[in-house]
């Protein structure tokens, strides 16, 4: 207090001194300004130690789910490696998701997300998000013990050996890092609880689709409740579906949609690409057809054979190099890259079914074309 | 000395100013990604080292364009315990649990560099996920991506300016090589 006061003292001599002073404090104070923003920032704060400190349970003795929070299954499931999985979401009291953007919903801070992976009846891990108050998104795994009483927060860098899978391989909990170079994709945050995955025009030939659990949560439910504001009636009036030409290919392309789309889409960083897999329900047409059909390969991935030289090549599934990227688990190669250690042969033989009709369909198409 | 206080407000609005048009010119951006680029050690890895008359050293002339598509490499190297990996006298191939890692060609060659298609963006979140383009494939070791990905947007933006410009090095660098079964 007595150096504050001989300051005061110092730069109540003179006035020219104390617009120094200031001029001095103006400069410096713009450089520690300049100088902070070039400092990483850290995490917004740390997520709980234990899943049961998130609040999913009511009772967590009896692993009992809090009744307030709503069950929900995406229509086009992200395949993990056979997991089954259950998902909630929690929204605080009295807020609702902002829909006036049906690609990109808005969610209230303070919303919960939670999914459960099971392998063999065993919990394994149990994903969470949630929003902060500054808007980021808190991102926490938290890992079963073998006896299924309790989980714990795995660390940033994720868990491997989580559980054993064919081949010797085993699951691996994804780290931080891995779980945003897919959920930070696209336009939002928040991958399978949107206005295609919810829409009430399930499809019947989606693959590996689960049984939505009750209340049945799909955007009527959303809106009816007042959870969902802002949705344009046309997409109630006439829920959204996947424009195809046949069910195989409605199921390839929302397979596509469900796995692919969050990295391949049009607003994210991948976007220069030029693969777009993710659907929009704001848009005529299907992106995943005329970004893939007959389109040539960018640049090969290490392992591809060369002569994959389209994407997808109708009548050809075999050079298509869409099909080398899903039926591989090379590292270098696969598709999807992280998140899956085994291939998922029902997706191999969709798309390879998908691909070989595209042939035979456009063949029909010239013969049509010839006989005209 | 009254009149000076309004002049020195202003020479302190202007001053940061004045600083930050100097710091994000295209020039000091890339003198700072010239300097990033050094004291990191991305030399060590990225560019062919050879035997000179003072010992082994960066081969200048193909400055960070990578492990040579001429150093052949066909299956990972057999090393015995306590060792468990190997590097090859470029040191820009690399043998270890992973099987063999060559290092990335950094230069704007348009047919055979690694950033041709990289936006600023993607070159960012490389560094912060270890993965290509910030969502592709693992970058393998030795990469320490977990040390870069610390830098600073403005410190990965000046190291990816400052690779775009350095001269092109035509040199296919080969495929990585899967650890043996």
């Amino acid at each position: 207090m007595a150096k504050v006061t001989a300051t005061e003292e110092r730069f109540g001599s003179g006035q020219g001194r104390c617009s120094a002073a200031i001029g001095a404090v103006l400069i410096l104070s713009f450089g520690l300004l300049k100088s902070v923003s070039a400092v990483p920032q850290p995490a917004t704060a740390n997520p709980p130690p234990t899943l049961q400190e998130t609040g999913l349970y009511a009772d967590f003795a009896a692993l009992q789910v809090d009744p307030a929070h709503l069950a929900f299954a995406p229509q086009y499931p992200l395949w993990s490696d056979g997991a089954a999985k259950r998902r909630w979401i929690s929204l605080p009291p009295g807020t609702a998701i902002d829909g006036s953007d049906p690609d990109a919903w808005i969610f209230p801070v303070g919303t919960r997300f939670w999914k459960e992976f099971s392998f063999n009846g065993q919990r394994v891990e149990t994903r969470y998000l949630e929003r902060r108050a500054d808007g980021q998104w808190l991102y926490a795994a938290y890992a079963w013990s073998p006896a299924g009483r309790e989980a714990q927060l795995v660390p940033v860098r994720g868990k491997r050996g989580a559980y054993p899978l064919a081949g010797g391989r085993s699951h691996m909990i994804p780290g931080v890092t891995d779980c945003k170079a897919c959920h930070q994709g696209g336009p939002s945050e928040i991958l399978g609880f949107s206005t295609l995955q919810l829409s009430p025009e399930r499809d019947p030939g989606a693959l590996h689709a689960e049984l939505q659990p009750a209340p049945g949560l799909d955007l009527r439910y959303l809106v009816d409740t007042g959870l969902l504001v802002g949705l344009p009636q046309a997409l109630l009036d006439a829920p959204p579906r996947i424009a195809a030409a046949t069910a195989t290919e409605r199921s390839a392309l929302g397979y596509m949609h469900g796995n692919c789309g969050h990295c391949h889409n049009e607003r994210g960083s991948l976007q220069n690409i030029g693969l777009v897999l993710r659907h929009s329900v704001k848009t005529a047409g299907e992106p995943a057809i005329a970004s893939t059909v007959g389109q040539f390969v960018k640049k090969p991935a290490p392992g591809q054979s060369p002569n994959a030289v389209l994407r997808v090549e109708p009548g050809h599934p075999e050079r298509s190099g869409l099909m080398q990227r899903v039926s591989s688990r090379y590292p270098a190669l696969q598709m999807p890259p992280l998140g899956t250690e085994l291939i998922d042969d029902e997706a191999v033989s969709l798309l390879y079914r998908w691909i070989a009709e595209k042939g035979a369909s456009s063949q029909q198409a010239h013969v049509n074309k010839e006989g005209e | 000395m009254r009149r000076a206080l309004p002049l020195m407000s202003m020479i302190a609005l202007l001053v940061p100013g004045i600083v930050l048009a100097q710091d994000s010119s295209p020039g000091v951006q890339v003198k700072r990604g010239e300097y990033l680029v050094t004291i990191t050690g991305c030399h060590d890895c990225h560019t062919p080292w050879i035997t000179g008359s003072g010992g082994p050293e960066p081969d200048m002339k193909r400055a960070l364009s990578g492990h040579p598509q001429d150093l052949a490499i066909t299956a990972p190297a057999t090393v015995s315990p306590p060792w468990g990996g190997a590097m090859t006298p470029s040191s820009t191939g690399w043998s270890g649990p992973w099987g063999v890692s060559f290092s990335a060609n950094l230069t704007p060659d348009p047919e055979t560099g690694v950033l041709r298609d990289f936006t600023e963006q993607q070159f960012i979140q490389t560094m912060r996920t270890g993965r290509h383009q910030g969502q592709g494939r693992q970058i393998l070791p030795p990469m320490p991506w977990p040390n870069y990905g610390q830098m600073t947007d403005d410190d990965l933006k000046a190291v990816f300016a400052y690779l775009r410009q350095i001269p092109p090095v035509r040199n296919k660098v080969p495929d990585p090589i899967p650890p043996k079964q």
